[in-house]
């Protein structure tokens, strides 16, 4: 049992190390906001010079401009970018979820199109599948693609919860387009201009005041021939593959949320009466007990991913013992610290109003728990009234059921 | 980065796991709470070769680690198996360190002869004296006090209650303190001034307890120093956390297969969020508990100044993870889960009593704050 890199991880973190010294002061001193145009700039530039560099999408196949390198290599990039003190790349989300699902079921055009410019954030990606009536049950989405006669389509729809949409360039976006099947056998995946005529963003404010997601609008929206990811009506699937990649993405950076129990120890320890109170005491031990098992939860996630293992719905497990461990630290900061934690330039202030809605980002508390203890303890699922109808039979029952 | 078990290591788990499953464990810690005997372990420990786990190859052991150690905890925990090697395993890590005769210590290793840890607690940020359990209250004991005299004997005079697998040991290694610091000391039961009295009441019968008290009793002062009796300290807890572990997936393996062929209004009750979150819930707290054992077994070896924090990380989190389990078998199964005939209250009574031990699961959380927030400050 060690947390030792082999030799050749070594040599490379010692590259990356090496890359990032020369190269670190052509990186944007913090992530800044997403609403602040210059920083979104500077943030941009920062992803093509680590693209540059080759240490972007280095999990893609080389013949895709990636290093064909496994999972590890990504975590040692993670580590050496969070050690350097520099913010990661701008396009997370699209090159470690849509590109890879792009790789995966993309036509040969779609990939020699959109990969290379994605991976260089010259275009920013992403990624449109919840709803506001389709969250935790991704597969009631409403927004509609019909096929013209030349093959082109009409979309039309509203989401939610996207990060990243006032300025990316392409969006992947899962609509219905077979109402009259079931509702998991109806979808396309769509490649979306988020220029196009029609689309109309807005940004979505946060507890905190930032807007850090938007809704997209999409009205009469009209896409190419060929702009269908996979097959038509076979979405889910090409879905499916996107939320594996998040699963990895989240289990090869759980070290980076910042969550650590050693962090918080600090905000305490500013308050020397603090660490002798028997109470506080009580409540930073148990919160530090979840923080640790996390990061070594998640040492035991990487050993997997290393083996070439995926990770299963378990992993959603650390979310769960994350958020509520960081929502028990901000309380406890807050109580030590007094209402100066809660000053809106305060980095407490920023994590306490974050975490309510971290809540229910990937995957509500509730779903998670569903999914494990149906695919992990194999225990069997709540009776289901959406099985064996038609989605617009279903749509219409459910009216009929507020109606009444 | 390799954070799992070795192929050795799942080796000693599955031949822990068959040894222990050759006897009804579980039936004879029901038995034992109206005065049944309960099977002796010892040889199944000693063919194993447990007894000799921690002592060096040199010493005749084993050679092996904490982590060893913990994997036949959780098979021992795993069917509530009354096996000493809570007392015997700390004892050996100080033997090892020195100060008996060479031929002593390759008995121990054999098993011809049993040792027992008598624990004394290390000083932290907020008091820096060695103390030890008390035998009732929240006040804990001065830790006994050590008097060296010539030939490397000393007399010592203090008691230490509760203290795991006392009665009948061969060795008792008490943990004391001089002027200079903490020091053990070696003891043959029949000692003069050595008296070693079992408690009575003891809750969870597979856990034999003794009361032991030194009045100016003489024995062999021993050579592990005062790192080496700190480290003893947090090894045990992790090796009640370890115990712990097991009985959590007993519990949850029982709690699951109820759930699935237990039908109400129709459909099984595991079909059910209220019941399914809630084992969710046991499992989450059982993976976290492993993989906090897994960095004790680590930080023992690799960050031996974060093993304290490890230890008690793991302590406090596979003591609530078992509560928090065994309430949960009982609730799964209803009514009859919390009957005499049912399994599932023994699990009940080794979460109780397992978390009182060793100053508790609540000296582990604030040993692991006082170490982090200290570190923090430093």
């Amino acid at each position: 049992m060690d947390l030792n890199d082999t030799p050749e991880q070594a040599a490379y973190r010692t590259e990356v190390r090496e890359w990032l010294e020369q190269n670190k002061s052509a990186a944007p001193a913090t992530r800044g906001r997403g609403d602040d145009p210059e920083a979104v700039a500077a943030h941009r530039a920062w992803q093509r010079k680590l693209a540059e560099g080759g240490y972007v999408g280095v999990t893609w196949p080389a013949e895709h401009g990636g290093q064909g390198k496994g999972p590890l290599h990504q975590v040692v990039i993670n580590q050496e970018i969070a050690r350097a003190g520099v913010p990661g790349i701008l396009d997370s989300i699209g090159v470690g979820m849509l590109g890879p699902t792009l790789i995966a079921h993309g036509s040969d055009e779609q990939k020699q199109r959109y990969l290379a410019p994605m991976l260089h954030a010259d275009e920013v990606w992403c990624q449109l599948f919840s709803e506001p009536a389709a969250g935790s049950d991704l597969a009631g989405i409403q927004s509609r693609a019909r096929k013209d006669e030349d093959g082109s389509w009409r979309l039309s729809g509203q989401k939610v919860w996207t990060t990243n949409a006032q300025f990316a360039a392409y969006g992947l976006l899962l609509a219905r387009t077979d109402p009259d099947a079931h509702k998991h056998k109806g979808l396309t995946m769509f490649v979306v201009p988020m220029d196009a005529e029609g689309v109309t963003i807005r940004p979505l404010r946060q507890i905190s005041g930032e807007p850090e997601f938007n809704e997209v609008f999409f009205d009469d929206v009209k896409l190419e021939p060929g702009s269908e990811v996979g097959a038509v009506n076979g979405g889910w699937g090409v879905a499916l593959t996107t939320l594996m990649f998040e699963r990895l993405t989240i289990g090869a950076g759980s070290e980076g949320m910042g969550y650590r129990a050693d962090r918080f120890a600090k905000a305490i320890a500013s308050d020397p009466a603090a660490v002798k109170d028997p109470e506080v005491r009580a409540r930073f031990g148990e919160l530090a007990t979840e923080l640790l098992a996390l990061r070594f939860t998640g040492y035991r996630l990487l050993t997997a991913i290393s083996r070439g293992q995926i990770p299963g719905p378990e992993a959603g497990m650390g979310k769960i013992t994350a958020v509520s461990a960081a929502i028990d630290a901000g309380d406890l900061i807050a109580d030590v610290l007094g209402p100066e934690a809660l000053d809106p330039e305060s980095e407490w202030s920023y994590l306490i109003s974050f975490l309510p809605g971290l809540k229910s980002a990937g995957g509500t508390e509730e779903i998670l728990r569903n999914t494990v203890g149906e695919r992990v303890l194999g225990l069997p699922p709540e009776p289901r009234l959406d099985k064996g109808i038609p989605f617009s039979e279903l749509r219409a029952k459910e009216r009929q059921e507020v109606a009444s | 980065m390799n954070f799992d078990l070795s192929d050795e290591q799942v080796l000693l788990r599955e031949a822990a796991r068959d040894a222990f499953g050759r006897v009804r464990t579980v039936e004879a810690a029901r038995d034992a709470l109206e005065g049944g005997e309960l099977p002796d372990l010892w040889p199944t420990a000693t063919t194993a070769g447990w007894t000799g786990l921690l002592l060096d190859e040199q010493n005749g052991g084993a050679g092996l680690s904490a982590i060893d150690a913990m994997l036949v905890a959780a098979e021992a925990g795993r069917v509530l198996a009354s096996v000493p090697l809570l007392g015997h395993l700390p004892a050996t890590a100080i033997l090892d360190a020195g100060g008996l005769h060479d031929e002593t210590l390759r008995k121990l290793a054999a098993g011809e002869l049993r040792a027992t840890y008598v624990p004394a607690r290390p000083g932290d940020d907020v008091d820096p004296a060695w103390t030890v359990e008390p035998r009732s209250g929240r006040r804990r004991a001065p830790a006994p006090e050590v008097a060296r005299g010539d030939d490397g004997l000393a007399t010592v005079k203090g008691s230490v209650a509760w203290v795991p697998d006392a009665v009948g040991a061969d060795i008792l290694v008490v943990v004391g303190v001089d002027a200079d610091g903490p020091v053990a000391v070696a003891f043959g039961p029949d000692a003069d001034g050595v008296s070693v009295e079992a408690a009575t009441g003891i809750y969870d019968a597979t856990r034999p307890l003794g009361h032991v008290t030194l009045s100016d009793a003489c024995g062999r002062v021993l050579a592990a120093d005062e790192e080496q009796l700190r480290r003893a300290w947090f090894l045990a807890h992790t090796l009640i956390a370890a115990e712990s572990l097991g009985a959590v997936e007993e519990c949850l393996e029982r709690s699951v297969a109820y759930a699935k062929e237990r039908y109400t209004f129709g459909r099984a009750i595991g079909s059910y969020q209220a019941v399914k979150h809630a084992l969710t819930e046991v499992l989450r707290r059982q993976e976290n508990t492993r993989s906090l054992l897994y960095y004790a077994g680590w930080a023992y070896v690799d960050k031996p100044d974060e093993f304290a924090a490890a230890a008690s990380a793991a302590r406090a989190c596979g003591g609530a993870a078992l509560d928090f389990a065994a309430r949960e078998v009982i609730s799964v199964h209803g009514g009859i889960g919390a009957t005499w005939e049912h399994d599932a209250p023994l699990f009940f009574r080794r979460a109780q009593l397992s978390r009182r031990l060793l100053g508790g699961t609540g000296d582990a959380v604030d040993r692991l704050a006082g170490e982090m927030l200290t570190g923090a400050a430093a």
